[in-house]
């Protein structure tokens, strides 16, 4: 009799969305397969895939409903059977062959919550090297490795990192952002929920390098599974001794509490996460002091976005020095790109920087989803420029985007065909900012509202010349003026909108008012 | 120079700085005007209004004055073209929002908004469409709103939080929808609350007694002194056509910095009460009729003449002015009297020959925020003295260990350390004295024998012990309670023992200056021990003398010793009362009514807690016949033939004490070692007396706004149960 076979099927919020919970049953009730409930490899145009074990391989299906299951048993799909769901070795499949997977190396490979399996594959191996090597060997690494915020600004964490660890002061945190608010971003999710205890493991080697003896995660509170994963995930490492006092019995104690967010964009920015933390509305604090100096309840803190967190383990354990090696210039290391929008082929694709955008766009994504021309693209969220076609070619480097007014924030990447109105985009920007300000702010809280009016009047072809200028001056007043970036980055899709589509804010033909 | 020390250039002008600080606080030391809204020098740091932008070289963008620390060899622009347009946008967005309906608010002529308005706002809006709304709030009798003018600045928001340490006010909503609201629709209440009122830069928050009643530009500002604490809190009253409008703090920030207390803000209204006494009015074959001032100064030096000066009595307010006090005491000098008290509160004189030169605090008012443990006794402090109540949480909040010790348990905003609480104060200061002596002194020994100190009371000890500046306050409770004299004994004992520094609080605006001048039965001017102790005001009570001079006080509201005073004074053959107000207590115990000016209708000085001496002119008009208690006093001494009587002015008086008194040092150190005995019953909890905040003397009693505040509504119900 052979041995039973084993079957993976994510639990991951799109592949759960999508039929996978189903899909699962369908599989544990018609074959005797042993199911393993693993994380997403991020092709969301193919959840839920299914993969089968066969030999040393895993051969994958998908998208796979609940319907299919009876036709891929009929095609001995446990076997590797042809179907015509079947999209072979999940290795070889174009889209994740092609990608530099140094973060999410374990996403969507194993059951996230199996602590064997996590460190079968190099788990915890970032930590137990940094344990060996203190914390000033941490922050070197983490220097070297150039590694830069992942949640927006780009700033570098081990420069962070250190001013953490040269605050004096009785208790210290790690904070780990984990809002995810822009647009068309995930990989924040994917991350908890494929790969938790990387995320984990990251902050707890943080908290080694900078003193710290407690950590926090700001969850958004729309991710519901992830909550669920991410607290078994805490629970999976507390029992093995990787969390908590005395940690591998290195004298090291650190442990992590999970949060709700409290379903507010602004909630993201640092410093209105923890306001938020603190049981306050969150709104945002000026700065400075920063919150490495005077961070969550008046002590030095380390905010950082999830991406950045996970990436450290790794560039402990393969050291910084080779980490830099990949990226340009003061673009070092992976992205985890997200896919989303009017795209063929949505998802994640962790790439060294450097990579073009319509390389992402094109070649990982397929184009438009409509097959239509693409007119536009998003990149960063909501507080990020357009980018219009034309400028497809650019390559993906914080300092480039800086250049041409752009950023790459979390790397979200939303695309927009011909069909796109960016008059109507602009004014969901201002709008978007309207809605989410703190309110705290003259600039933003007034501008926002405001600038929705003026983008209302120059649609309806009123003044349009003079609403043009009054818009620009307003965005100038709510850049220069605004205490954060939501306020101060939200001119920056206007703008851009205005620049490279002016089309799109002329008057229907004939309309000479 | 040390490593601190910066050197910034601002619009051309080098200038020194100190690391850390904000730019706006060295412009403004430079008397450089950078515009703002919710930058307070007071307040914690918001960078909200973003209307301080100034330009900064190398700086990609304006920066915020009030939120940009400077760095050695920044240069500042605050009035360059980046500058001025930055400026001028921010209030291009504020004014969208505005009603723009100055010319019926309040604030105009005064307001921040309107004023920066005219320097940076553009004179059309480009800006149409509606404007925003917003619900006003119920925020009770002192403070009135008018939100749509709010421009989020938060500054009532921060006061509440960081001043008051009450969360009155905070921000609800977010994006436009933020607006500043109460605590659960609660009217705001603490004692410091009128604050705001100054706080707000705009019409939001304005003086709801004095809604619509006058416009900024045609009043007077005059300076004046609070009446109603030992603070001597420095205020101004601003008049029209000779009646006080309103008043605002004055700073200083050695009293009061740039706060006044509520009671201070709103006792005006008192003074215009429909219960003034219009003239002097006399009692003839029980009748009152109006008499000339003449006449009746005549009749009161006749009565005082054919007195024995034994049988005559004194008894006056503890807010009663120095040039008062001291023409009271040459009076009664020259009638040979020495029945003359102003300590109308209290009710324990046995030990009074151990009293100092007059209360004190025992240190600066701005001392109290560095001393590193607080011992506060007999207080309700902060309706006895809410300024002082705020330095004492200042203390707290900079790390010092502050604890009550009160029969009552009365709220604080901040962490008490040690809240002793629930039993007499005797009971409780006996267990802190035997903790705190290694030697019980003669005078508490009989006090303390067999008292084990809870561990409260030890931790007390303790921290005054652990103190480098260590202060232990006694406050009004204590000086009014039966067994002061044991009190006062013990608190000398703990404070000698742990090396604290022993202060106290007094009754009304002036008790210091009339000890100075000789209002005591025990004591002559400066402190001079009399030979022939005269009676006090309790013992003035209780006998029937020939002729009683009240003045400034109401006896059953003021005089706490006796349930009836009134009905004890009625006995007494002849009783003149100098009083701004005909009230129902003296016209059934007097029998000559002299209308006198309030604190705001006469000049004169008052000697705060700290021995401050502080001097006022009338700042309005008196009411009707009234005339400053001092020129009535003046006549009545040259009447009555007291010599050198003939002062032209306030400060003549003022000055002839001055030099009477010399160089007076006061001190607070205890020296009397015969043995004080038990209080046995006078020390039960229920027995202390706590003066409601707005009961403390005639004028507030008749302020109508502050009677109907939750704190006053609060304690006449008690006071009525
Ligand atoms: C309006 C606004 C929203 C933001 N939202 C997020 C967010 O959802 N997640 C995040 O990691 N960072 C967010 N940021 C960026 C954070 O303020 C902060 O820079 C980041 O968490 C720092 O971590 P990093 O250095 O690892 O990027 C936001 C910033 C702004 C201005
Ligand atoms: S810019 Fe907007 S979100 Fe940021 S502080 Fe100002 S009001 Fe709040
Ligand atoms: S009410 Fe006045 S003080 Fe309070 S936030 Fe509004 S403008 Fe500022
Ligand atoms: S005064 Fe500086 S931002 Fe308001």
């Amino acid at each position: 009799m052979r041995s039973k076979r084993v079957v993976y099927v994510p639990n991951e919020t799109s592949a759960v969305s999508l039929g996978a919970n189903e899909v699962a049953e369908a599989i544990a009730d018609k074959t005797d397969a042993v199911i393993v409930r693993n994380g997403s490899r991020g092709m969301c145009w193919l959840e839920p895939m299914v993969e089968v074990v066969v030999g040393a391989e895993r051969i994958a299906y998908g998208p796979v409903t609940p319907e299919d299951v009876d036709g891929l048993i009929e095609s001995d799909f446990l076997n590797g059977g042809k179907h015509d769901l079947l999209l072979g070795p999940t290795e070889e499949i174009p889209y994740l062959k092609n990608q530099d997977r140094w973060t999410f190396q374990r996403c969507g490979l194993i059951n996230p919550l199996d602590l064997a399996a996590y460190l079968e594959h190099g788990g915890f191996s970032g930590l137990t090297h940094a344990l060996e090597s203190g914390p000033r060997g941490v922050l070197e690494q983490v220097k070297k490795s150039g590694l830069r915020g992942r949640g927006g600004a780009g700033f570098p964490t081990g420069i962070k990192w250190q001013t953490v660890a040269d605050a004096k002061a009785d208790q210290k945190y790690v904070t780990c952002n984990a809002d995810e608010g822009d647009s068309g971003t995930f990989s924040d999710r994917m991350l908890m929920e494929g790969d938790p205890l990387t995320l984990i493991e990251g902050m707890i080697i943080a908290g080694f390098a900078v003193g710290a003896s407690r950590g926090y995660v700001y969850l958004r509170s729309e991710y519901p599974l992830t909550r669920d994963i991410f607290e078994k995930a805490l629970k999976v490492a507390r029992a093995g001794g990787w969390l908590g006092d005395d940690i591998q019995g290195s004298g090291f104690d650190f442990d992590i509490d999970l949060h709700l967010g409290a379903g507010s964009y602004v909630c993201g920015e640092e410093t209105a996460m923890l306001e938020s933390l603190e049981g306050k509305a969150g709104v945002i604090r000026y700065k400075p002091p920063l919150p490495a100096v005077e961070g969550l309840f008046g002590k030095p803190t380390v905010v950082n976005n999830v991406i950045t967190l996970a990436s450290v383990p790794n560039i402990i354990a393969m050291s910084g020095d080779r980490y830099a090696e990949h990226g340009v210039d003061r673009s070092k290391g992976t992205l985890a790109f997200q896919l989303a929008g009017n795209v063929r082929r949505g998802g994640l694709v962790e790439k060294a920087f450097g990579v073009s955008l319509r390389n992402l766009i094109e070649d990982f994504g397929g184009g438009t989803a409509s097959g239509r021309p693409i007119r536009a693209v998003q990149v960063g969220g909501p507080l990020g420029a357009y980018v219009p076609a034309a400028q497809l070619d650019i390559l993906l480097d914080y300092e480039k985007f800086a250049e041409i007014g752009a950023m790459i924030g979390h790397g979200g990447i939303v695309v927009f065909d011909d069909t796109v109105d960016m008059a109507a985009q602009a004014r969901f920007a201002m709008e978007f900012c309207a809605i989410e300000s703190c309110g705290k702010c003259t600039p933003c809280r007034i501008g926002a509202v405001r600038g929705v009016e003026v983008i209302d009047r120059i649609i309806a072809n009123e003044n349009r010349e003079a609403n043009l200028d009054l818009l620009d001056e307003l965005c100038d007043t709510m850049i220069d003026g605004s205490l954060c970036a939501m306020g101060g980055m939200t001119p920056f899709p206007v703008r851009s909108a205005v620049k490279y589509f002016p089309e799109d804010f002329m008057p229907p033909a004939g309309d000479n008012k | 120079m040390s490593d601190t020390d910066v050197t910034i250039e601002v619009d051309g002008v080098s200038m020194p700085a100190t690391k850390g600080q904000m730019l706006i606080e060295v412009t403004d030391k430079a008397g450089i005007y950078v515009p703002r809204f919710c930058y307070h020098s007071k307040l914690s740091i918001a960078a909200n209004c973003r209307m301080c932008l100034v330009e900064v070289e190398k700086a990609p963008k304006p920066l915020p004055a009030c939120a940009t620390p400077v760095a050695d060899g920044m240069k500042v622009f605050t009035r360059s073209a980046n500058a001025i347009a930055a400026q001028k946008a921010t209030m291009e967005f504020l004014l969208i929002n505005h009603p723009l309906d100055c010319p019926i608010c309040d604030q105009g002529g005064e307001c921040e908004l309107q004023d920066l308005a005219m320097g940076f706002g553009r004179d059309i809006s480009r800006y149409n469409e509606r404007k925003r709304v917003v619900r006003d709030k119920d925020l009770g009798p002192l403070v009135s709103t008018d939100m749509t003018r709010c421009i989020h600045c938060t500054r009532c928001v921060r006061f509440s939080q960081e001043i008051e340490g009450l969360q009155e006010l905070g921000t609800i909503g977010r994006a436009e929808d933020m607006k500043i609201s109460m605590y659960i629709e609660k009217s705001v209440d603490h004692e410091l609350s009128g604050n705001i009122i100054d706080l707000c830069p705009v019409g939001a928050l304005n003086n709801k007694p004095y809604r619509y009643s006058a416009r900024a530009w045609e009043m007077l500002q005059r300076e004046a002194v609070s009446p109603h604490d030992c603070v001597g809190t420095n205020m101004y009253a601003h008049v029209l056509r000779g009646k006080i409008k309103r008043v605002v703090p004055r700073e200083n920030e050695a009293i009061n910095e740039t706060w006044i207390a509520d009671r201070d803000r709103f006792s005006y209204e008192g003074i215009y009460s429909g219960d003034r006494l219009p003239a002097p009015m006399l009692r003839v074959d029980g009748n009152w009729t109006e008499v000339s001032w003449e006449d009746a100064l005549a009749k009161a030096a006749e009565s005082l003449k054919a007195a024995d000066g034994s049988s005559v009595g004194i008894v006056s307010s503890p807010s009663a002015t120095l040039e008062e006090s001291h023409l009271l005491s040459r009076i009664a000098e020259h009638l040979s009297c020495s029945n003359i008290d102003h300590r109308t509160r209290c009710r324990d004189f046995t030990d009074q020959q151990n009293d100092p030169v007059m209360p004190w605090l025992g240190c600066a008012i701005q001392d109290i925020e560095q001393a590193d443990a607080i011992a506060v006794v007999g207080s309700n402090l902060r309706r006895e003295a809410p300024i002082i109540a705020h330095r004492v949480r200042k203390a707290a909040l900079n790390g010092s260990a502050v604890s009550m010790v009160n029969s009552n348990e009365y709220e604080y905003h901040f962490d008490v350390a040690d809240y002793e609480h629930g039993a007499g104060l005797v009971e409780m200061l006996a267990g802190i004295a035997v903790a705190a002596c290694d030697t019980l002194p003669d005078s508490i020994a009989a006090v303390c024998d067999g008292v084990k100190p809870s561990a409260g009371q030890k931790r007390i000890a303790k921290s005054l012990r652990k103190a480098e500046s260590g202060l232990l306050l006694l406050g009004n409770i204590a000086a009014r309670h039966e067994a002061f004299s044991a009190i006062r004994a013990l608190a000398a004992a703990i404070a000698e023992a742990t090396g604290a520094t022993l202060g106290s609080l007094s009754e009304g605006a002036n008790s210091a200056g009339a000890a100075l001048a000789g209002v005591l039965p025990h004591r002559g001017r400066g402190g001079k021990k009399r030979s022939d102790t005269g009676l006090d005001v309790i013992q003035m009570l209780d006998k029937k003398l020939d002729v009683t001079l009240l003045c400034n006080v109401e006896p059953d509201a003021d005089i706490l010793a006796s349930a009836n005073a009134v009905k004890q004074l009625a006995d007494h053959k002849f009783v003149i009362a100098l009083t701004p107000f005909a009230s129902d207590d003296l016209r059934e115990c007097a029998d000559l009514l002299l209308p006198v000016g309030t604190f705001a209708e006469s000049a004169g000085t008052y000697v705060n807690c700290e021995g401050r001496w502080q001097s006022f002119h009338g700042v309005a008009n008196p009411v009707d016949e009234a005339r400053p208690g001092w020129k009535v006093l003046r006549v009545l001494a040259n009447l009555l033939q007291v010599p050198d009587s003939d002062y032209q002015t306030s400060e003549e008086v003022r000055d002839e004490l001055k030099n009477l008194l010399g160089d007076i040092e006061p001190d607070n150190r205890y020296r009397g070692d015969t043995p004080i005995g038990r209080p046995n019953g006078a020390d039960a909890p229920d027995r202390e007396i706590d003066v409601p905040i707005y009961q403390v003397d005639a004028v507030v009693r008749r302020a109508t706004a502050l009677q109907l505040t939750p704190e006053a509504q609060r304690t006449r119900a008690v006071a009525e149960d």
